[in-house]
């Protein structure tokens, strides 16, 4: 792992390979186990995933409250780093920054990936959009997170106190950022026209969390949206499926990537 | 030293329906109003019956459960506000990080200390973790929300001279301006229960009384002493009215009569942690590291419901608590009145002395006949022979 800086703000980070540049933004649990696919992707691009404020070993500045501060900051880091062009990736809680990010800067963002996002409220006041991981069950979290829970939740009782403490910060930012309105931003909705970047919604064909149907509605929301669906991946394809998930992101920014 | 009768209301008819959680998810069908207007009724009366035995009231609330169907605290006190004459009135207490309306909490607060022409002494809780789902409130920030909504109904409350605006972090007000103001200057007595020595120190430096509860042998000196410590760093003046202890009661005529009556009431600690798992730890409530050790132990969600520890070391899952282990934990006072007493003041000496009793005389399924008899016995033949004690 290494830091990024962004202006006064220190972020843990994954940053590895050369190319044009594509920002990774991580969901609210599980972020080592993106790694395999970050590398992946690193092959034929420069990729940075930085771990958000007050996750893992990155500081939350008392001002940062809402999901907004994360679309700011990293829309800062694209003014100093990122060019014209930049893919921007968001997994899950990642891609509700992303799409946050995309609505304030239309222009700054060259591709827009959204896989299994959150951030949005499609049903009714009385329809549970996205479950409700505090109030579910352990088994069932992540029986409806994993198609292959037994395969990639971690042994928690094996992890370092470093490790175990980078988890429960996770959760516990996650919580802070998007607690009420649950995992979502009201006015959201209302602005995605801005959204001029085309857009690749991706989405876990066995997503316990957040169902397919949801991001059907969002691919349709979006102006250049498209749907695909990737089968045998719940919550996080790009864990479970990483190889497709990565050659679908190459398949759909490819043409940018070469020029 | 002052003692405190305190009943969580349990609404215990329903017990026998429940198994994995006896809170936050149980539907209140169970409930039946008629059952439950009986039980309001019974528990309000015993509590009038203090007024009259001249030992004191606390109440308390927690949400969407049925061990206690005390939901709005306040309610009761209202009630006793009007019906007792001489006793004084705690709350212990108001979910202030909970409740999305400070002012609303100094306007109830203050009214009761009016009506009850100054007998109210007002609790401010942090709330057990599992309140956090009915409330909707967020984990991680609840103890900055905690802090400011004190800092505000305490400033509410004092000030007399027409709205000031607020406008922190977490509430905002362009007027507040609370009325009635309270019979007490500058405000009732604060208290909150704490449960660790950080909490107990974080009391101290304001002055407030700490409610410390189901802590028993092991666990209790410490927050004492972090108190005490804490206090004299801060040039507080450092007495035993600010050190309350809670324990189950069962008073007899015999040691039988009394542990039996301890026994029922313990139904109390043997259902008030029966939790689904998953809201036992929000994210964010505990520190990082203490939930990082209870991820590692737990190896998921990562929470084990406490364990109690009894004097030699021994730890015992609440659920199969026996009278004599509660005893021998410090978590009960039962027996004779002599018992009783001796029980106690070996606590007593052992934690450094506490001004306050929060007896827990009800509890469980424990009759309103058998209730009162333990009432009664304690203020004829345990209450007199404390009165040396927390001075």
């Amino acid at each position: 792992m290494t830091r990024i800086e962004i202006g006064e703000h220190s972020l843990e980070a994954f940053e590895a390979g050369d190319g044009p540049p594509l920002l990774f933004l991580h969901g609210g649990d599980y972020v080592a186990q993106n790694r395999p696919f970050l590398e992946r992707l690193a092959r034929r691009r420069r990729v940075v995933a930085p771990r958000h404020p007050g996750f893992g070993r990155s500081e939350r500045p008392d001002g940062y409250r809402t999901v907004h501060d994360l679309a700011y900051l990293y829309l800062d880091w694209l003014d100093r780093e990122g060019g014209e062009n930049t893919t921007v990736v968001g997994s899950s809680f990642g891609g509700w920054i992303a799409l946050e990010m995309a609505v304030r800067d239309p222009a700054r963002i060259g591709r827009l990936v959204l896989i299994d996002s959150l951030g949005l409220k499609f049903g009714g006041r009385e329809e549970r959009d996205i479950a409700d991981i505090y109030a579910l069950p352990e088994e069932e979290l992540r029986r409806r997170t994993f198609v292959e829970p037994e395969r990639w939740v971690p042994d928690y009782t094996a992890l370092s106190d470093e490790a175990a403490t980078a988890i429960v910060r996770d959760r516990e930012a996650t919580a802070l950022y998007g607690w009420r309105p649950y995992m979502h931003d009201p006015g959201l909705r209302q602005w995605l026209h801005r959204v001029r970047a085309p857009a690749l919604v991706l989405w876990g064909e066995a997503d316990g969390i957040v169902g397919l149907d949801y991001g059907r509605k969002l691919a349709t929301a979006l102006p250049q949206g498209r749907f695909v669906a990737i089968a045998r991946a719940g919550h996080y394809p790009q864990i479970e499926r990483p190889e497709e998930v990565a050659a679908a992101i190459e398949d759909f920014a490819g043409a940018e990537a070469g020029r | 030293m002052k003692v405190w009768h305190f009943s969580e209301m349990a609404y215990h008819p329903a017990w026998p329906s429940l198994s994995d959680s006896y809170r936050v998810v149980v539907p209140s069908r169970l409930f039946d109003p008629k059952l439950g207007a009986d039980l309001y009724h019974r528990y309000l009366d015993e509590w009038v019956l203090c007024d009259e035995l001249g030992v004191n009231i606390m109440t308390n609330e927690h949400h969407a459960t049925a061990t206690c169907a005390d939901s709005v605290c306040t309610i009761p006190m209202a009630i006793l506000a009007r019906e007792t004459k001489q006793v004084r009135l705690l709350a212990l207490g108001m979910p202030i990080g909970n409740r999305n309306d400070p002012i609303r909490v100094a306007e109830e607060y203050s009214m009761l200390d009016v009506i009850s022409r100054g007998r109210i002494e007002m609790g401010f809780v942090k709330g057990v973790p599992f309140e956090i789902s009915p409330a909707n409130t967020n984990p991680a920030d609840l103890v900055g929300r905690f802090w400011e909504a004190h800092d505000l109904i305490l400033k509410a409350m004092s000030s007399h001279d027409g709205p000031f605006s607020w406008e922190g972090t977490h509430f905002h007000y362009r007027s507040v301006n609370v009325w009635p103001r309270p019979w007490q200057e500058p405000h009732p007595p604060v208290w909150m229960p704490v449960g660790s020595a950080g909490s107990a120190a974080e009391a101290a430096e304001r002055g407030m009384t700490i409610g410390v509860l189901n802590t028993g042998w092991v666990r209790t000196p410490p927050i004492f002493a972090a108190y005490r410590k804490r206090a004299a760093e801060a040039g507080r003046p450092m007495s035993l009215d600010r050190l309350a202890y809670m324990a189950l009661i069962g008073v007899g005529r015999t040691r039988e009569e009394g542990r039996g009556r301890a026994d029922q009431i313990l139904d109390y600690s043997r259902t008030s942690g029966i939790v689904a798992p998953q809201f036992m730890n929000p994210p964010g409530y505990a520190s990082a590291a203490q939930s990082a050790q209870a991820l590692k132990a737990g190896g998921g969600a990562g929470f084990r419901a406490g364990r109690i520890q009894t004097r030699d070391g021994r730890a015992i899952n609440p659920r199969e608590l026996s009278v004599e282990d509660a005893i021998d934990a410090g978590l009960s006072f039962a027996g004779t009145p002599d018992d009783v007493c001796d029980q106690l003041r070996a606590f007593y000496d052992h934690v450094g002395g506490f001004g306050h009793l929060l007896m827990m005389g009800q509890g469980g399924l424990i009759s309103h006949e058998e209730t009162v008899a333990n009432l009664r016995l304690f203020s004829e033949a345990v209450l007199p022979r404390l009165t040396d004690l927390g001075r």
